[in-house]
């Protein structure tokens, strides 16, 4: 069978300027009933009507978990992107009606923690705020470290110092300032759980020194989604739905399948979930691959593809679709 | 309440049995004329009005009986009912769904009143009324989990999803098809599993994992298992197989049509909102083989499916001693006509 | 290759490695009997200064005496010898509570030893696939009656007779990583005093 995806329609009651780069949405059922209550670091696929293009982008649930009357969001425009930011910034207002997907969590609290360490780079704040909101009603322990730009750009950093005191600690680039990852680390109880979530640079180098340090992989999470990324205009044929489709310079792959008629499956539509992997029946060209999900010698192979962010280059490309 | 709900027991004189109302909405598990594993999953979504699909929680006429004989179990040995310490929140999710759905759905037996986290449980037919905090288990006299499990029919499991797996960390098993809880507790999908014979072969277990691991929230899904269990005993443990062991060599050709069961397990899998755990209900039913045959189709069915299970399926099950007599008593049912697709009566 | 071969089993039958260093901030070992060899292979692949962040217990029983010698040449941080597991707990657990994340830790020898020693590890959050364990020595099994829940050290038979209960026991591959025990079974429940006799199958 395939999966079913619960979709929720919502007003938005509030937006929020934060600081030039960050907007914060609350959405509210649109009958006026109660939303799922969630979990600490899942996310909501938010579907737009960009100008023609349907754009279904994944944002990080920042509001408290038990709170069933809204969502909160926050969303960081990107203006190189191909729009979904964008759009939610430029166009989007109080009073509004969109279509999210029910809550998603592909980073969850490991709860047998002895303790959880938070770091945050940027935007990727977010989720950390609903899980320690989660772990704060549980009197479960935890630290945050939080990196940003500038003061300026720390959304929320004001906001959980007041709520949690020295349990989060601010660094600012433009001071100089930097996480002291391996004595951070070194000091940590056993049990500890580390979680990062940020910009792929912080992620990799968070990963890598844990692993150094002889941190199991079951003790470190991270959540990178990745925007589908723009690229030339591309054909490809769908055997199974017997279509020819046509991807757009600033459309997914995936999206232009959607687009098509065709039901894909997905989750994080970010590279990151493995749920909308696809197999190629035939390839003359070059496949794009951008996901962390299929490992390098799948990628070399060819034989399958990540549609929510690669692409395609060359002659011909006929997908299991 | 006394006309809802039967007075029987499940053990010593044994006097369950099914009222007609209660044969015609058996969840009879055989669709076709044979049986083999499969990942055989549909959504759970409401069924035929009346029948056991028919809200998320089936409350029947057992439903005190029932609870009556869990609360039995537990006080002679309480391991049927573990949580590890980090399963508390989804005890409470689970607490949240039962009481949230069986108020909608039931409103003349249950209601639930709730004003911020200050909640107020009515439970008519079990006589239960409990003011207490959510979130708060020193407010409630067990954990969330087994407070709630004591008042829901069917067994429980709550898995945590964790290290791309699912983690058996919780559970209320009192009415069990021969597992230990007390044993599985903690472990993987597949550990839990290992003692099924074929299935893993057919990388049944692979499918179902990989399935459930994407679960979505307000999308529960179900299927069937079935066993067969002499005597209504609800609580076949292994921890108790030394004393119902023997009633399987007791089978009489005179006895088998009152003492054979069809056990039936209708189990769902349900997304649990604040932990992102899974909840597993597995509900018992059973029907007696006297009363199983009244439905025509159920009788030639039921035959033709033991007649052709394969050897290991029927060892595994426990009934492979008694296979030769179970077929000589459901074979007086079985005419060779055809039957029609589908579980229901015709 | 690792020393033991076990027959293909079950999905709950635990399975065994050949350890191997990995980088930590300090590393337990923990092993009986024939498990020093591992830990002596172990000295051959990995540098020296492993030893100077290595705390070892030792429990040799009565066919590991030739190896402590050998052991305490390795120079560990620390080398404590131990009569019975049951002696070596206190300390252990005292180890495992104070240590930090960054933590390697290294089980060799019989499957009791090193499934208690990963109970006591997953205790204090360490996730159960970090424990490097090799299988050495006696196949000799910890079982747990399903019935009365004691559980029987050093089961070499199946059926077994369960040294609490009574009963007898035939000896499943499920196995309980949090009892840290293979689960036994009354054999003669449907026919009482119908036991076939017992088989040498675990030595």
């Amino acid at each position: 069978m395939s999966m079913s995806h619960n979709k929720i329609p919502v007003t938005v009651a509030e937006v929020v300027t934060l600081n030039p780069l960050i907007k914060r949405f609350r959405f509210v059922r649109r009958d006026g009933a109660s939303l799922p209550a969630f979990s600490g670091g899942a996310h909501v696929v938010v579907e737009m009507d960009d100008h023609g293009t349907r754009r279904m982008n994944p944002y990080s649930l920042m509001s408290a978990p038990s709170d069933t009357t809204g969502y909160e969001i926050s969303v960081r425009r990107d203006d190189v992107g191909r729009g979904g930011s964008l759009y939610l910034h430029q166009h989007v207002k109080v009073g509004d009606d969109l279509v999210i997907s029910a809550p998603v969590n592909l980073f969850g609290l490991d709860l047998q923690a002895k303790k959880h360490l938070m770091l945050a780079g940027g935007i990727g704040i977010t989720p950390f705020i609903a899980q320690m909101a989660l772990l704060s009603a549980m009197a479960g322990r935890f630290e945050l470290h939080y990196a940003a730009r500038n003061p300026g750009l720390a959304a929320y950093a004001d906001d959980l110092r007041a709520r949690y005191g020295d349990r989060v600690q601010l660094y600012y680039d433009d001071q100089d300032q930097k996480i002291a990852l391996a004595p951070l680390l070194a000091g940590q109880p056993l049990g500890t759980h580390l979680y990062v979530c940020g910009p792929k640079g912080m992620i990799d180098w968070v990963r890598r020194t844990a692993t150094d340090m002889g941190w199991p992989q079951q003790c470190v999470h991270y959540e990178e989604f990745l925007a589908p990324p723009t690229g030339k205009p591309f054909q490809v044929e769908l055997a199974a739905s017997q279509k020819t489709i046509t991807v757009g310079p600033d459309q997914s792959l995936l999206e232009a399948i959607e687009a098509a008629g065709v039901d894909a499956p997905y989750l994080c539509r970010g590279g990151a979930c493995g749920q909308c992997e696809t197999d190629v029946v035939s390839c003359d060209g070059h496949i794009q691959h951008h996901d962390h999900w299929l490992s390098d010698e799948e990628k070399a192979t060819g034989h399958k593809i990540m549609p929510c962010v690669s692409r395609f280059e060359g002659r011909s490309l006929v997908l299991d679709r | 309440m006394g006309l809802d709900f039967n007075q029987e027991t499940f053990r010593n004189d044994f006097t369950f049995r099914n009222s007609p109302k209660a044969i015609r909405r058996f969840p009879f598990p055989f669709h076709e004329d044979g049986y083999m594993y499969s990942v055989n999953l549909e959504p759970h979504v409401p069924g035929p009005k009346g029948s056991v699909f028919e809200h998320t929680f089936d409350v029947d006429e057992h439903y005190v009986a029932e609870m009556r004989d869990r609360a039995l179990v537990l006080a002679e040995d309480p391991l049927r009912c573990q949580s590890l310490p980090h399963m508390t929140l989804a005890g409470w999710d689970l607490l949240e769904l039962i009481m949230t759905s069986k108020a909608r759905d039931y409103p003349h037996w249950f209601e639930l009143h709730k004003q911020g986290d200050k909640w107020h449980w009515i439970n008519k037919p079990l006589e239960i009324e409990q003011k207490f905090t959510f979130g708060d288990e020193t407010t409630l006299p067990y954990g969330p989990m087994e407070y709630i499990t004591r008042q829901t029919q069917g067994d429980f499991s709550l898995q945590d999803h964790r290290d791309d797996n699912l983690w058996m960390d919780a559970g209320m098993i009192t009415t069990q098809a021969d597992w230990s809880l007390d044993f599985d507790v903690g472990m993987s999908f597949h550990e839990w599993h290992a003692p099924v014979p074929l299935a893993h072969e057919k990388g049944i277990f692979d499918r179902a994992l990989k399935f459930l691991l994407n679960l979505q929230l307000g999308a529960p899904v179900r299927r069937f298992n079935w066993t067969m269990t002499v005597d209504p005993l609800l609580d076949t443990s292994p921890e108790t197989y030394p004393q119902w062991g023997p009633t399987r060599a007791s089978l009489t050709p005179e006895t088998i049509g009152k003492r054979m069961h069809l056990r039936v397990e209708l189990q769902t899998l349900i997304r649990l909102p604040r932990s992102n755990a899974i909840a597993f209900p597995i509900r018992c039913y059973l029907i007696k083989f006297d009363e199983l045959v009244t439905v025509p189709k159920w009788g030639r069915r039921l035959h033709r499916v033991i007649r052709d299970l394969p050897e290991e399926l029927a060892v595994y099950k426990g009934f492979a001693r008694n296979r030769p007599m179970m077929l000589d008593y459901l074979a007086q049912y079985d005419d060779g006509t055809p039957t029609s697709p589908g579980i229901w009566p015709d | 290759m690792p020393k033991t071969v076990f027959e293909p089993s079950i999905k709950s039958r635990p399975t065994y490695g050949v350890l191997e260093h990995r980088p930590g901030t300090a590393h337990l070992m923990v092993a009986d009997a024939e498990g020093a060899q591992a830990l002596l292979d172990l000295a051959h692949s990995a540098p020296p200064t492993l030893w100077t962040q290595a705390m070892i217990v030792y429990i040799p029983g009565r066919s590991g005496q030739q190896f402590t010698q050998a052991l305490a040449n390795l120079s560990p941080s620390q080398l404590h010898i131990s009569p019975s597991y049951a002696a070596a707990q206190p300390r252990l657990h005292k180890i495992l509570q104070t240590a930090h994340a960054g933590l390697q830790i290294y089980l060799a020898g019989t499957e009791s030893l090193m499934g208690q020693a990963q109970a006591a590890a997953m205790a204090v959050g360490v996730p159960h696939r970090a424990v490097q364990m090799e299988h050495r020595g006696s196949l000799a099994r910890r079982v747990q009656c399903v019935h009365c829940k004691g559980i029987t050290e050093n089961v070499t038979t199946d059926p077994f007779e369960c040294s609490h209960c009574g009963l007898n026991l035939f000896v499943r591959d499920h196995y309980s990583r949090r009892i840290a025990a293979f689960q036994g079974v009354n054999i003669d429940a449907e026919d009482p005093g119908q036991v076939p006799p017992a088989v040498e199958r675990f030595t």
